[in-house]
């Protein structure tokens, strides 16, 4: 289901799953990635503009991408299992419009889903399709504080303008 | 305290249009392996065999883990010393070549445009423009953003950019 260009519906919505970050496992991301104070340390954190240790959003980031992958390969082992042939996703060029509205805490846990939010053809590549997905992550008490648009290629099952 | 922390790079000391250019971080297989597991656990991230017959032919980091690794190179070439406050959002990425095992990481940020937040004149926001390289200066990827960082004399830079918002 779902893995050819054609398949893919405008505005559908996939439920990813929940994470929840700790003291502990945001400051072992930061400390590799983003050792800046109010990642690293509570006191400091206190002090900071955030108000207490909160996650480097690369770590937010990263957590929704590790969901997303996951339920695609879930929905391909499915598929896979019902004999349907598994169409190779990618390369993907980037992303946009990525916002961390807000901090994301120790002890918050943060639910992701994912929409379907643009569907592009391109004349001179007819044989895939872009696909635009919107990212979103939300707090326990519903706040956004994550948001992207990833831009990812997508095989047709026919090519554009083949019949 | 109060001293050091003024000392360090505020506001004022970043310079409009002067690219900084920063580095390095090697990037190394177990690393690849160990972030995509963790968090893009796809074949050409995890699987050096799959890898070779995927659409990027050969193993490469997670464009996420780009991410994170521009992130530190960024940090330790920029932020350290630097009154950062954070950024809120990233306008923009491209991943234009794949990081490899073995790559150098090397990064070349310039400021494009700075100002100081009439409501917050202790917060300025510096717009950006990063470049990542390899060893071999192959732009690898892009990267547009903005971050706060604190302002040493809110009064002078509020007059200085004539109160924008």
């Amino acid at each position: 289901m779902s893995t050819y260009f054609e398949d893919l519906e405008l505005g559908r919505v996939t439920e990813l799953g929940s994470f929840a970050f700790t003291a502990k496992n945001i400051k072992e991301f930061a400390a590799k990635y983003d050792p800046q104070p109010f990642h690293m340390d509570e006191e400091a954190a206190k002090s900071s503009i955030f108000g207490a240790l909160c996650a480097s959003g690369w770590q937010t980031a990263s957590v929704y991408t590790g969901l997303n992958i996951r339920a695609r390969q879930k929905r391909e082992a499915e598929a896979r299992a019902r004999g349907e042939e598994i169409a190779r996703w990618g390369p993907s060029p980037g992303f946009k419009d990525l916002k961390w509205p807000k901090p994301v805490f120790a002890g918050d846990t943060v639910t992701y889903r994912q929409t379907i939010a643009e569907l592009t053809n391109f004349k001179n590549r007819p044989e895939r399709g872009l696909l635009v997905t919107r990212g979103e992550g939300f707090n326990q008490h519903g706040q956004l504080v994550y948001e992207v648009s990833v831009s990812i290629l997508v095989p047709r099952r026919v090519p554009l303008g083949a019949s | 305290m109060a001293t050091d922390a003024r000392a360090k790079r505020h506001y004022e000391d970043i310079v409009v249009g002067a690219p900084y250019e920063y580095g390095a971080y090697p990037v190394t297989k177990e690393e690849i392996f160990a972030f995509a597991h963790a968090y893009d656990p796809q074949p050409h991230h995890i699987d050096e065999e799959a890898a070779k017959l995927s659409l990027v032919k050969g193993l490469c980091a997670s464009g996420w883990h780009s991410c994170a690794m521009f992130m530190r190179l960024f940090y330790d070439g920029m932020l350290a010393d630097a009154a950062s406050m954070g950024g809120p959002a990233i306008d923009q990425v491209k991943w234009l070549k794949p990081v490899r095992p073995g790559h150098v990481l090397k990064a070349r940020s310039t400021c494009v445009e700075k100002r100081v937040m009439r409501s917050r004149p202790g917060v300025g926001i510096c717009k950006m423009q990063h470049e990542m390289f390899n060893q071999d200066d192959e732009l690898l990827m892009t990267m547009e953003n903005a971050f706060f960082i604190a302002v040493r004399n809110p009064s002078a830079a509020a007059r200085e950019t004539g109160g924008a918002a």
